[in-house]
């Protein structure tokens, strides 16, 4: 189907780091199947904050699968200063683009990404504080 | 190898409607309103196909009024009544609300013109009942709009006899039979039609031609003005290799509606079999009351697209009602007035089997359904959720 470019069906047939990660310590979800797309990032970052490993888990459509596959290429390895600094821009353009009304999946692939880091520093913050989080 | 399992978006011309229409681009292209012997023989085709498609119908050929597809038909069908309605005052218009755009976009036009409109629920079976029509009539209803098989769905409405309510209560009434001529047998006097919608390329014929069969009683409104074209009623010079072929497909299509059906249903059966197996699925339509070919199913976990996606890649063509292929942020308004909600409509697959499918393609399409259903739900939060107790499940 011409309606994606070869990236975005490379990343879709074979999406890159699909699964849980048993001992994440940064979980985000965002979307709803109200609106067709749920995405689901595991974050395992080291003492040197260092995105060691990630994985995803995608409710949706293949651009929503081809943008979570790419997200996590992108982070993988990468400090969380710089993860913190993805765009859904970036992921598109890695991508060679989405077609306009699937830009969507690349923003809820951004928004997928800063909730686990933020669920990672808030679990962080937790623990130097010592309490259990409400 | 490719299966082509997408039937009710549009069907591959067949050689009978091909050599159909090729004289009409070569050695007959006259237009059927000049006077001279080219254009005559033009005229004669145009005859002869308009009495061939009557036929079909068991209605009159002035009965027949060529379109360009079955939107514009329906367009046509529906202002007609409505003119003819308001001048009586009259304004009320009953309808379904799983029709195509065709019909309910134009019903929301003549709601902004003070149209009073009545959709019908269409029940989880999609179908609606003559005592609810019956029901649903007042003395000011000017029309009783109802497909005749859902396009999604696949389900078969009970039409002769919603047919006989309008007709007693003297309301006109219209179907959009668009996936079902060619299908079904129809004959408007025996089912009592007034008006009725079709389009070419659902049976093997070519795209950009429909009928509007009207009983000859209904003055129509026009919807494309001009010349004297369709006694008056649609302007325009005749697309002849259009109707030509129409006539054909129709032809062939109406005369192998039951070796047709006795191919089909045994092999939609078996696949809706197949597909059943398939845990935390649901069939939509209804069972019996259903077009030969269509089957349609939600499956909870996954979306639609990514499942169209991977099929094509299995060489299976088929279609969703899912918001993602939409383009919408709504799943398919069908699935929905069925009662499906949306975390199971934007799960939704058709597949609408050609003729000329076989039993080994249907195996091979149950086998593939239910790998690709089984490697979404393998990566998907939904299905982790549902399966680890943190979600119902909607699907048993
Ligand atoms: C039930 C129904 N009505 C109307 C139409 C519109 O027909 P056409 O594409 O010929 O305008 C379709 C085809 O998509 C249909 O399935
Ligand atoms: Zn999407």
């Amino acid at each position: 189907m011409a309606l994606y470019s070869d990236k975005v069906m490379d990343h879709f047939r074979n999406p890159r780091n699909v699964g849980v990660l048993e001992d994440a310590n940064g979980i985000g979800e965002v979307g709803n199947t109200m609106c067709g797309d749920i995405m689901k990032i595991y974050l395992k970052v080291n003492d040197d904050e260092i995105i060691e490993d990630v994985k995803f888990e995608t409710f949706g459509c293949g651009s929503a699968i081809a943008s979570s596959s790419m997200a996590t290429e992108l982070i993988k390895g990468k400090p969380v200063s710089e993860a913190l600094e993805l765009t859904n821009k970036a992921v598109a353009e890695a991508l060679d683009g989405l077609p306009a009304h699937k830009m969507h999946c690349s923003v809820l692939a951004e928004e997928a990404i800063q909730a686990a880091l933020e669920d990672y520093q808030n679990k962080k913050l937790a623990a130097k504080q010592g309490v259990t989080q409400p | 190898m490719t299966i082509y399992a997408d039937n009710a978006a549009t069907t591959r011309m067949s050689q009978t409607a091909i050599n159909a229409m090729l004289p009409y681009m070569g050695e007959i292209y006259g237009n059927p309103s000049s006077l001279h012997t080219v254009g005559q023989k033009a005229n004669e085709a145009l005859t002869e196909a308009r009495e061939r498609v009557a036929k079909c119908f068991g209605c009159e050929p002035r009965e027949i009024l060529f379109t360009s597809g079955g939107s514009e038909a329906d367009n046509q069908a529906i202002v007609s009544a409505a003119r003819i309605g308001e001048k009586k005052g009259k304004k009320h218009i009953i309808s379904t609300a799983f029709e195509h755009h065709a019909v309910l976009h134009t019903l929301a036009k003549l709601e902004k013109e003070g149209f009073d409109v009545t959709l019908l629920d269409v029940h989880e079976n999609g179908i609606v009942t003559p005592e609810e029509v019956a029901a649903a009539i007042r003395p000011d209803t000017c029309l009783v709009t109802i497909m005749y098989a859902n396009n999604e769905i696949g389900s078969i409405q009970p039409i002769p006899e919603i047919g006989k309510v309008c007709h007693e209560k003297g309301v006109l009434f219209h179907t959009d039979a668009v996936q079902a001529a060619g299908h079904i047998h129809i004959d408007v006097n025996e089912q009592n039609i007034d008006m009725l919608s079709l389009s070419a390329h659902k049976f093997h014929g070519p795209k950009g031609t429909g009928v509007l069969f009207a009983k000859k009683s209904i003055p129509l409104t026009n919807i494309i003005e001009g010349g004297a074209q369709e006694r008056g009623k649609r302007g325009g010079t005749e697309n002849i290799p259009g109707i030509m072929a129409t006539a054909a497909a129709l032809e062939e299509a109406c005369a192998n509606i039951d070796k047709n059906a006795a191919h089909l249903i045994p092999l939609r059966d078996k696949l809706i079999a197949g597909l059943d197996k398939i845990p935390h699925s649901i069939l939509n339509g209804d069972r019996v009351n259903r077009l030969p070919g269509n089957v349609n199913f939600c499956f909870e976990g996954i979306e639609g697209e990514s499942l169209l996606l991977l099929l094509d890649d299995k060489g299976i063509c088929a279609s969703s009602g899912s918001a993602c292929t939409s383009g919408s942020l709504d799943p398919s308004h069908v699935l929905l007035a069925i009662g499906r909600v949306h975390d199971v409509a934007h799960g939704s697959l058709r597949l609408s089997l050609g003729e000329d499918v076989t039993e080994e393609q249907v195996d091979y399409m149950i086998a593939a359904v239910t790998d690709v259903v089984a490697y979404l739900r393998s990566m998907s939060p939904v299905w982790r959720d549902l399966q680890e107790g943190r979600r119902e499940y909607i699907l048993k």
